[in-house]
């Protein structure tokens, strides 16, 4: 697990602008972001798997997947959905505009212990979001690692983004591209269908390979139980949780899942700390 | 009973007001039992002498009313809806403030809340435990939250031992009462006469100091521990005494949860009178004029809509899986998170419920042996 | 971007009401004048600005749909408004007056009117939803001051207001008030109904009679057996359900059910 030391920002947001927007599908956007404070920029480090809190002047804090390359360091980005009062708030903003940020918080994918191994990634939905800044991480030090296995599902065609990445991903020697939506769209390239179903596809050796899975609980637990049935060991199988946060420093209560606080504690934890909860509805 | 030590000594009934004195000049808001709103509560005393006789209060599920102690006492009551929570852990207050220039540019600043040196007279020992517990959580080390922090190393705490616990009590089974034994800065134990008095830190210690009380006698301080020892004796209602962390949390399907589920009002009463629930929602207050926004934080509770919410779905979508969060993190997943179970037997959201629901009931029938396929 | 330099237009109608809930906006003194430099008060009978017509960005609608004249006229108040916000109990769920619609109203109306040939009146009452589609619903009877603020702030902000389902439960308790449940054994409507009237009636040593409409998760049945249990006959724990939000679905069915019991 990495226990990368971090500031801890449980005071006021710092002032940041938006740097750059991108719409990447109807109800997706990226905000590229910059502290105000020149030094605060500067001193900012995260580790792939953080999160920040983004705060709308006047309505209030979410808690944004940091997506950007950890090495990049005049900008933070993060992939939003458009989807409660402050992410809705937040997709009106346009470069130039102010907004708060503190973070990063929680613990991130366990970056360390990949090295040497295959690199397999299932992610649904927006859950490509936490994830993406893993492949950065790998593709930068491609030659420290295996195979890299990027597996996707969305439920709708066009729920997916950064299709030309995917295609470039695709492309690249040792690197596996899978995606499935649901429903499919025309000129859909891909698998229609469950995204369950493309593991069978995937080439990685389970005994040799780390998993990192991000999405709906349900996709996970069934990708779970099917890269366990491949043999991966239970200790190389990792996944990013998604709870109620509100506090983002283990205060406030909401993220509670059994004694953890997924904030604080996770957001990124592994198989073995979380598979018998999530067993339980309503957990 | 360590609390009743050998540096004991004797405040004579007459003098209490003395004590109170003593605190106010200290500089002291005092807080002490008032009634209000046909409960016993904690409110300013207006004067040094203005500490009640006779209160009390009868409990039972869902069910609490004033009577009269025949004797007269001063704290011959056990507890009211709340006590030390409200003064260390705000209802509702301000985090942060940020204004905003016309241009739109953002400049935040942290809020912290003015508070006055304030003494609590007549807290229990289940109430020191809690607090020991919201400090755990709020003043975690590295982690202190301001707020709070302010607020807590105000609190000079005056504590007395229970002699009367409510039909709802069972802190005898937690092991957190009914006599203090740490966490307070002064610790009382009522007789008839007067009332023994220990320090339990430099700042109790020097407030006692100025009163120049007699040493308490041994067969007084003997008649402390057997009134402790009644007291306990007296409780009805048990938690178990083992941990319950691996009995509750084997039985999350147990067909209970629905059963309490349909009688649960998911009104989130028990929450708020729980000394050591901490849950609490953040939000923002913009001022009308469109310059500012205020960002504080209220109580919140597990058993709310909003607690669980993600946007998509809801964790928690039903009070069943409400009451199951809140009684295994409480009792069980509380052990994980802070060494020991979050109950320490105040029996305040049994007389609370406004149905009755009773905590230890609902333990007794989740972990009994025969289990319903 | 700079707020204060678009203006949105704002009207508020009435409907079959009282004016309470106007009054909320009335009562907001010198917020008024802050809000009035803000937003454009177009149209405000009780404030007096006329100018029903014509077309806003924010529509507040109080009051139910309850004549034939109210049927025709929310259809021309939506196609003028970008956003409709229904404020209060009768434009929420058809108010006091949606007692009504389980009894023979032309029975009351021929017994209390000299010449009831002059009442139009609708055989129901009806909330605003039940017309045309609704931005956002305040509920409430009447809604205070705050609440609208909130939703003015929130909606110059561009964003959704916030909605909170909670119960009063949650407010009285915030405010340290010992349940009157519990200290009283008086049938308070606290634990079904939403919160945002920060807990008036019990703060008073009295039951809520759930003016505010019914929260999320409302465990009516749990609640009229506590009722039952304090002592409340079948009908009387009904008429609980039957007040101010008597046409919300949630305690329509409650009272129902709790009758269906005496009539057992």
């Amino acid at each position: 697990m990495n226990a990368m030391p971090h500031p801890v920002h449980a005071g006021p947001p710092h002032a940041a602008t938006v740097v750059a927007r991108t719409q990447e599908s109807p109800g997706i956007f990226t905000l590229q972001l910059r502290l105000d404070d020149a030094a605060a920029q500067a001193a900012y480090r995260f580790a792939p798997g953080q999160f920040n809190m983004l705060y709308l002047y006047g309505v209030g804090e979410v808690p944004i997947s940091i997506m950007s390359d950890p090495e990049e360091r005049d900008v933070i980005g993060h992939t939003i959905r458009a989807q409660g009062r402050v992410t809705q708030g937040l997709a009106a903003l346009q470069p130039g505009d102010t907004l708060g940020l503190r973070g990063p918080f929680g613990r991130g994918w366990p970056l360390q212990e990949m090295g040497g191994r295959d690199v397999v990634l299932v992610t649904g939905g927006l859950g490509c979001a936490p994830v993406v800044s893993v492949i950065h991480y790998v593709l930068r030090r491609r030659e420290r690692f295996g195979k890299l296995v990027i597996i996707q599902g969305v439920k709708h065609a066009e729920d997916l983004i950064w299709r030309e990445q995917y295609d470039r991903w695709a492309k690249l020697p040792d690197t596996q591209v899978l995606v499935a939506a649901n429903e499919g769209a025309a000129l859909w390239p891909w698998h229609v269908g469950r995204v369950t179903e493309l593991f069978s596809l995937a080439r990685f050796n389970p005994e040799r390979a780390v998993a990192m899975m991000c999405g709906p609980e349900g996709m996970m637990r069934a990708a779970a139980d099917s890269l366990l049935a491949r043999g991966l060991p239970e200790s190389h199988l990792y996944l990013s949780m998604e709870r109620n946060m509100q506090c983002a420093v283990g205060r406030c209560g909401h993220c509670q899942f059994g004694g953890a606080f997924v904030c604080r504690d996770g957001p990124v934890f592994d198989w073995g700390q979380v598979k018998t909860l999530l067993a339980h509805r309503g957990y | 009973m360590t609390s009743l030590s050998d540096h004991a000594g004797f405040l004579p009934l007459a003098q209490l007001p003395s004590l109170v004195a003593q605190l106010m000049a200290h500089g002291y808001q005092c807080l002490g039992p008032a009634l209000e709103n046909d409960a016993i509560v904690m409110r300013e005393l207006a004067t040094a002498d203005s500490l009640p006789r006779g209160l009390q209060a009868e409990q039972a599920p869902g069910r609490y009313r004033l009577t009269q102690d025949p004797q007269q006492r001063y704290f011959a009551w056990a507890n009211g809806p709340q006590a030390i929570k409200p003064q260390a852990f705000a209802p509702q207050e301000s985090l942060w403030r940020v204004e905003r220039d016309a241009a739109g540019a953002l400049t935040f600043a942290a809020v912290l809340p003015a508070v006055r040196p304030q003494a609590i007279i007549g807290v229990r020992a289940c109430d020191l435990a809690a607090l020991a517990l919201q400090d755990a959580h709020f003043m975690r080390a590295g982690r202190r939250d301001a707020q709070y922090a302010q607020r807590r190393e105000q609190l000079f705490l005056v504590a007395v031992q229970c002699a009367e616990p409510a039909a709802t009590c069972f802190c005898a089974s937690t092991g957190d009462g009914p006599t203090p034994t740490a966490g307070y800065d002064i610790s009382l134990a009522e007789l008839a006469d007067g009332f023994i008095t220990v320090a339990g830190s430099a700042k109790g210690a020097a407030v006692l100091q100025a009163l120049a009380l007699a040493p308490a006698t041994p067969q007084q301080i003997e008649t402390a521990r057997q009134q402790g020892e009644a007291a306990a004796a007296a409780q009805t209602r048990t938690l178990p005494s083992h941990t319950l962390r691996d009995s509750l949390m084997s039985q999350l399907e147990h067909p209970r949860w629905d059963e309490v589920a349909a009688r649960c009002l998911a009104c989130g009463n028990c929450t708020a009178v729980c000394p050591t629930c901490f849950c609490h929602a953040e939000l923002d207050e913009p001022a009308l004029d469109g310059l500012s926004s205020e960002h504080g934080r209220i109580w919140d509770s597990c058993f709310g809509e909003s607690h669980g919410h993600l946007h998509g779905f809801n964790v928690r979508p039903d009070i069943r899986s409400r009451y199951r969060q809140w009684l295994t993190h409480k009792l069980a997943t509380w052990h994980d998170q802070f060494g020991r179970s979050g109950c320490v037997g105040c029996g305040r959201c049994i007389a609370w419920c406004p149905v009755g629901i009773d905590l230890t009931a609902e333990v007794a029938a989740l972990t009994a042996s025969e289990v319903p396929s | 971007m700079n707020a204060s330099t678009i203006k949105p237009r704002v009207a508020v109608h009435k409907f079959s009401s009282c004016d309470g809930c106007q009054l909320a906006l009335l009562n907001l003194g010198e917020d008024l004048l802050t809000l009035a430099e803000r937003v454009e008060l177009v149209h405000f009978a009780e404030a007096g600005p006329l100018n029903p017509d014509t077309d806003v960005d924010i529509a507040f609608v109080e009051g139910s749909v309850s004549t034939p004249e109210d049927l025709e006229r929310i259809q021309h108040v939506r196609a003028h408004s970008r956003m409709l916000i229904a404020i209060g109990a009768c434009a929420t769920s058809g108010g006091i007056q949606g007692l009504r619609n389980n009894a023979d109203g032309a029975q009351w109306i021929a017994q209390i009117y000299s010449h009831p040939e002059a009442i139009a009146s609708l055989q129901h009452s009806t909330p605003i939803a039940r017309h045309v589609k609704v931005d956002f619903e305040l509920w409430g009877c009447p809604v205070n001051s705050r609440q609208m603020l909130a939703v003015v702030n929130a909606l110059l902000l561009g964003v959704a207001p916030r909605d909170n389902a909670d119960k009063v439960c949650t407010e009285c308790k915030r405010h340290g008030y010992p349940c009157v449940m519990v200290t009283r054994g008086i049938p308070c409507m606290g634990p079904v109904t939403r919160a945002g009237c920060g807990a008036l009636c019990p703060g008073l040593g009295r039951d809520c009679y759930g003016c505010y409409g019914p929260a999320e998760s409302a465990n009516t049945d749990a609640l009229a057996a506590q009722f039952a249990h304090l002592g409340l006959t079948p009908q009387a724990v009904a008429q609980r359900f039957q007040s101010i939000n008597s046409q919300a679905p949630v305690f329509l069915a409650a009272a129902g059910k709790a009758r269906t019991i005496r009539d057992e």
